[in-house]
């Protein structure tokens, strides 16, 4: 094995990859091509299936039993992979080429030490003594950030949060220094925060190693903040390549273009400039149509050019960067001449109020059974879940609470649904107090009026039931209808109002895709015609273009039945978007709340201003204030004694936020902040986000 | 889309289910251990329906002892003449005739034992997994101390104080076995109870155990379906335990354990009279395993 | 830790007592036929009477559960109805028997289920693995009295090597032994086979089996290094339970070739309703089970460091 060094790190040549399934041959990835320079970071975006991980897969030549590559050629420093002996290739891997997995602690072996995990790398591939590859392990985990490095040796993966364990990941993969790295997803397992001290960190250590990185991800947002440059892909192929200046600058793929209006990016506004959602949903693997595979979903579609033959990669010309796409027609679009978002949409006019949160607290009983607590007689913790929630919502609002894993917001959504109750303060719903009311004692009405869409589309609906049967049998309890027959014919019509076929309603929910299995839930919750919905993070588990779809179905059934929608989030541009008042949760607490306006403008809790910087956005024109957290989300059962945040703050002032709760500020009427910062000293701080004016810009993406 | 005709749409009936079990059972053919599993199966059903039809004699008349395979019986006043194909036992009865109403015996004992173990141990595990708290902790804790004791040492005991019969029999299989279909349905529910579809019908009001049989119980169906399969095969082994420690039906019916049971002392001079019902009763006891190695393995596909 | 062993320690005395407590309303609520149990059927209700009165049987319940409880505790569960001696005089020895037998079971079956298992997993789907697993279906497939007859006739029978019965009249013979042992292996080496294999494929599609080859790491290492450790910690448990499902077993195979031991003695024992030599098997037995779970359930929190340091 004789490495080029002269070579590229990696080329790939007409790579075609396929599965074999039951039903027999499946493509995953048709004529794939990419050259990656020495230390430079190429970005593989596209939504799930597009064969994105496959072809990461295909480099570390590890397919599985059903994978194999049919033809092409994958070269690493001029050395074919292909056709690699084992032991070249067992050397090859963990030391010249090394992958980053999506989930860290899935990846990490549960029961031996880390420190054990981390040495036998150098001590395989570089066959040094233990004690020197201890002290390298220490120092690369020195390297990427890990506080006390010595105790992570020691310890068991479990015994570490997730952000520390993909930590170890990363060290672990750059312990026998990789000419070449790759990251599947290395940050969507995490909370916004943690993703973002991540994302720094990898673009650090390409730098410093000189390493050179495929990002795979889903994340157009995060691919601009890591990559130099980067390939889109649909349905199996590159649709298009460019860098990253000119590809999101002037996207020449129809497919590309339309998932930038299917992003909801600060230019984005659910009335003046809704999302575009791409029709249509992504073909199966075996079901792709001849010629451009995404032809049936594009507004630029010919009959007899876009689908005759095999569509080649063309270069993109007068274009000084190396600009390429897979579509027929790309001189002759003019995307200027469109209209990038969806069509205009009337404001909806905000109501009475219809729901009034005060005080409303929720702690549970934790029982603690070590022997220190037994010996101090503290068996029994209190974990708060819900600390004084205070906030409302109004008929046709969309209030959004926002927060990261741990922070109280789905026992919020369980106390309003009557599935907890709440151990103080008050829940008005309608003027009556439901927060002590479990979901038995509410009548059908008051349930009915009060409804959810949940977050995760695979197990949202029982698939043991067809889909009228389970729409049929809300619509029975919440006693909107008794007749069979009318029954039916109401389930006939939710399923025109969440726009899918009548003849869903003899489906089982395997025979639907996960934004149709949303939308029947969206469905579900429309039954009985709630005043109310809380919607908890409806689309964060589905493809941007489909995501986008079912987001304009949520607002637009909302503007039409002027429902209230309490939308739970952890991501800020979808919250920005959607929303008309925002609620920010840390630990239990409400650390900030006002209007969309005032939450993304000065003054901001220092914990909303980290949040507002950890959000990818994929526009290159839009500045953005880095603000990179250290340490971790501490855990709920062992919260800090005084402002929650304290532990991570980049403004913390002193001991008062260790000590002592922070007092509630109103920097206007409704707006709220919890900081021992004085207001003044808050107003000062800049925007996070700065979004250049229309005229200022070079492209108009929308 | 509006105007498809809601008139044409054929609504979930028996027929539905029965083509969804066919379609199952279409799966099942990939799989040959699972087929030869049916075939089994199959087999000792047909026989133990068809047994008042096509055994030779009466299993139970006394003709002539120890004859060996293929013997003629030449006839007499009450019975007409025939071959013992498997020959006779020490009391002169054929016992190929007993064998096949042996199946019968068996074929209706364990299902019932089985389904009454699994009627008590899925409400049980229904209870606890979903319920959770003392109601959990009192139920998982009867089913430690039942299952603590040696299986075995259990149904003596039980068989022993209560005396032996078929209702005996089911009873304590049913309170063997229940408190091990308890923790396998209470650990399934344990991971149903918090999706999606549940609490939407929880919040919808639905009532307890609504929501357990209707909502939790079907999606359990596929590990219990395979366990049920492998289960049938442990009762049919412990109803021929009981009958071959003596502890089982009462003579002189046909069973195999007790044809076993009754013979043994002799089977070194005729071992036919052993191993006929020892052939017998390990076929269906495969036939159930394959079965249930089949179905877990076409559930593993999708 | 420490915590949870006392825990396990005290349910198993708890799980003691509640079983004794049933065995001893099962077999003694009815006085009259404990009198008649011991007596013979043929005594006479005066007799019957006198023995009731002399041995305290008109005390409460509570009081004759006390006190045989505490005698039990110490080892003195009585006199043999059938045999007239103390109980214990006929039961350790037996037990000594069994767990002869136990031995041997299981030190051919352990390495025996165990190396199958883990080639079977190693490879799913493999040839290999398909016909471990079904020939481990077919062995668990024929019950031990089924398997007993088999062998018999083959070793027995037709081939004249070995004796069919165990009952040691000459003195300690190991050939007498070896027919037993084999129907007990053959019946529970498929399930631990089983298990050990399902737990084996389990971890060989784990992601860290995955970042622990994509390491580098020679395949061997992969192995012993990074599966095993993970893939024994199910089956540890398995074959501990298997002293619970090996006392059942013996019961059979010891009846079948008569051999002297515990579970051939505990049958005699109800099959002749010697009430106190039951009670004395029932509470070794569940005894001798509640300590293998004890045993297995601290091994397996040992072995599993998610739950040793969480």
């Amino acid at each position: 094995m004789q490495f080029d060094e002269n070579a590229p790190v990696l080329e790939i040549k007409d790579l075609n990859l396929s599965y074999w399934t039951r039903a027999g041959e499946i493509p995953a990835v048709i004529d794939f091509s990419l050259t990656v320079n020495k230390g430079e970071s190429i970005g593989l975006v596209g939504e799930s299936g597009c064969g994105k991980s496959t072809v990461a897969m295909a480099i570390m030549q590890y397919m599985g039993g059903n994978g194999t590559i049919k033809s092409g050629s994958i070269k690493f420093k001029g050395v074919e992979l292909n056709t690699l002996p084992p032991e070249d290739l067992r050397r090859l891997r963990g030391s010249a080429i090394s992958m980053i997995y999506q989930e860290p602690f899935a990846a990490l072996n549960p029961s031996l030490t880390l420190g054990t995990q981390l040495k036998e790398v150098p001590i395989t591939h570089d066959g040094i003594s233990d004690a020197e590859a201890h002290e390298r392990a220490v120092k690369v985990l020195g390297d990427v950030r890990l506080p006390d490095p010595e105790r992570v040796m020691a310890a068991y993966p479990h015994q570490i949060s997730g952000g520390q364990q993909q930590r170890v990941v990363i060290a672990m993969a750059l312990l026998s220094n990789p000419s070449l790295l790759l990251l599947d997803e290395p940050t969507t397992a995490l909370d916004v925060t943690v993703e973002a001290g991540i994302t720094k960190l990898i673009a650090e250590i390409g730098k410093q190693y000189g390493t050179s990185q495929i990002y795979i991800s889903h994340n157009l947002g995060l691919i601009l903040e890591v990559c130099d440059r980067v390939f889109v892909m649909y349905s199996g192929e590159v649709v298009e390549e460019g860098t990253i200046h000119s590809l999101f600058t002037w996207p020449k793929h129809p497919y590309t273009h339309g998932l930038f209006g299917c992003i909801p990016l600060p230019t984005a506004d659910k009335n003046a400039a809704p999302l575009k959602p791409i029709r249509g949903q992504l073909p199966l693997p075996h079901e792709r149509p001849p010629g451009c595979n995404f032809g049936p979903r594009c507004d630029f579609f010919v009959d007899g050019r876009c689908n005759s033959r095999d569509i080649p990669m063309s270069s993109v010309t007068g274009s000084a960067a190396d600009h390429r796409v897979r579509c027929v027609r790309w001189t002759e679009i003019d995307f200027a001449a469109e209209i990038a978002h969806g069509e205009e949409k009337p404001p909806l006019t905000i109501g009475d109020t219809v729901l009034e949160v005060d005080k409303m607290q929720k702690y549970y009983e934790v029982h603690d059974r070590s022997i220190a607590a037994l010996i101090s007689g503290q068996s029994v913790k209190l974990v708060k879940a819900n600390e004084a929630l205070d906030f409302d919502a109004r008929e046709g609002e969309t209030v959004a609470i926002v927060g990261e894993s741990g922070c109280g917001k789905s026992t919020f959504a369980k106390v309003l649904m009557g599935l907890e109750t709440a151990t103080g303060g008050e829940v008005r719903y309608g003027g009556t107090n439901i927060g002590d009311d479990p979901v038995r004692t509410r009548s059908p009405k008051q349930i009915g009026s009060l409804q959810m869409v949940f977050q995760n589309p695979s197990d949202t609906l029982n698939p043991s039931h067809t889909i009228g049967g389970q729409i049929g049998r809300v619509i029975k309890k919440f006693g909107v209808e008794s007749d069979k027959a009318k029954i039916r014919e109401r389930v006939m019509e939710l399923l025109d109002l969440v726009k899918l076929p009548r003849d869903f309603y003899i489906r089982r929910p395997r025979q639907l895709s996960g934004g149709q299995k949303q939308r029947i839930g969206i469905a579900r919750a429309f039954a009985g015609n709630p005043a109310m919905v809380i919607a908890d993070e409806p689309v964060s588990a589905l493809d941007v273009s489909v995501a986008a779809a079912v987001t304009e179905l949520l607002t637009d059934i909302q503007r039409d039945h002027k429902t209230t929608l309490l939308f739970i989030s952890h991501d800020l541009s979808v919250v920005r978007y959607l929303a008309d008042r925002i609620v920010v949760m840390y630990l239990g607490q409400i650390m900030e709340r006002g209007t969309t306006e005032e939450i993304f403008e000065p003054p901001y809790h220092p914990y909303t201003e980290a949040l507002l910087s950890a959000v990818p956005i994929a526009d290159p024109e839009v500045t953005k204030r880095e603000i990179v957290l250290e340490g971790n989300l501490p855990s709920v059962m062992n919260p800090p004694k005084g402002c929650p945040f304290s532990t991570r703050c980049q403004h913390k002032i002193g001991r008062i936020c260790d000590d002592e709760r922070p007092p509630v500020q109103m920097a206007s009427n409704g707006h709220a902040i919890a900081c021992h910062i004085p207001l003044e000293e808050l107003r000062k701080m800049e925007p996070v986000i700065v979004v250049p004016k229309a005229e200022e810009r070079i492209h108009v993406t929308q | 889309m509006a105007n498809v005709s809601t008139t044409a749409l054929p609504a979930p009936t028996f027929g539905a289910a029965l083509m969804r079990a066919i379609r199952s059972f279409g799966l099942l053919r990939e799989s040959w251990v699972g087929m030869i599993g049916v075939g089994l199966v199959l087999f000792w059903v047909v026989v133990a329906l068809l047994a008042p039809l096509i055994a030779p004699f009466d299993p139970n008349a006394t003709l002539i002892p120890f004859q060996k395979p293929g013997a003629v019986f030449p006839g007499n006043d009450t019975v007409p003449a025939g071959t013992f194909w498997l020959g006779t036992d020490q009391l002169g009865r054929d016992i190929l005739s007993r064998v096949m109403w042996g199946s019968q015996t068996v074929l209706i004992y364990a299902p019932l034992a089985t389904l009454s173990a699994y009627t008590v141990g899925i409400l049980m595990g229904l209870a606890a997994g979903y319920f959770r708290g003392w109601i959990d902790d009192l139920l998982s804790r009867i089913a430690d101390i039942i299952l603590s004791f040696p299986v075995l040492v259990l149904y003596i005991i039980i068989i022993a104080t209560i005396g032996a019969s078929g209702i005996n029999i089911i009873i304590a299989i049913t309170f063997a076995s229940a408190p091990g279909i308890m923790r396998i349905v209470r650990g399934l529910v344990l991971d149903l109870r918090n999706r999606d579809y549940v609490a939407a019908a929880q919040t919808r009001g639905e009532g307890s155990w609504r929501i357990m049989l209707v909502e939790i119980l079907p999606n359990a169906r596929g590990p219990l379906i395979v366990d049920s399969c492998l289960r049938l095969g442990y009762v049919i082994i412990t109803i021929g335990v009981l009958g071959f420690l003596g502890l089982g039906l009462p003579p002189p019916d046909p069973d195999w354990g007790g044809m076993i049971n009754e013979t043994r002392s002799m089977a070194l001079a005729f071992p036919h009279m052993v191993l006929y019902p020892c052939f017998a009763i390990s076929s269906l006891i495969l036939g159930f395993n394959l079965l249930a190695d089949g179905l877990r393995e076409i559930s593993l596909r999708d | 830790m420490l915590v949870f062993i006392a825990k396990r320690f005290v349910f198993m005395i708890i799980t003691m007592i509640v079983v004794s407590m049933l065995l001893f309303v099962l077999l003694e609520i009815n006085v009259d036929g404990v009198a008649t149990k011991v007596l013979g059927p043929y005594s006479s209700q005066e007799s019957r009477e006198i023995w009731l009165e002399q041995n305290g049987y008109r005390d409460p319940l509570i009081q004759r559960y006390g006190r045989w409880l505490g005698s039990a505790v110490v080892g003195d569960f009585g006199e043999s109805v059938r045999f007239k001696v103390p109980v214990g005089d006929v039961m350790w020895p037996r037990l000594w028997n069994t767990a002869i037998l136990g031995f041997w079971v299981f030190a051919i079956m352990i390495p025996l289920s165990l190396i199958l298992g883990i080639l079977a997993g190693m490879r799913e789907g493999s040839k290999l693995d398909r016909s471990i697993s079904v020939t481990g279906i077919v062995t668990t497939s024929v019950p031990e009295f089924a398997s007993a007859v088999f062998l018999s006739a083959i070793f027995v029978f037709w081939l004249k090597w070995l004796p069919g019965t165990s009952s040691m009249s000459d003195g300690f013979s190991f050939t007498e032994l070896i027919l037993p042992i084999m129907v007990l292996v053959i019946y529970d080496f498929g399930y631990v086979a089983r298990m050990t294999r399902a737990s084996m494929a389990e971890v060989m599609t784990t992601h860290y089996i995955r970042t622990a080859v994509l390491k580098g790491l020679p395949y061997r290492e992969v192995i012993l290094k990074h599966a095993l450790r993970n893939a024994l910690i199910a089956p540890f448990t398995v074959i501990m339970l298997q002293v619970n499902w090996l006392l059942s077993g013996v019961i059979v195979v010891e009846f079948f070739f008569a051999y002297k031991g515990f579970g051939a003695l505990l049958l005699e024992a109800s099959l002749n309703q010697d009430i106190f030599m039951i009670e004395a098997c029932a509470m070794v037995a569940v005894f001798v089970a509640v300590g293998t779970q004890t045993i297995a359930d601290i091994g397996y929190t040992y072995l599993n460091p998610r739950i040793r340091f969480s």
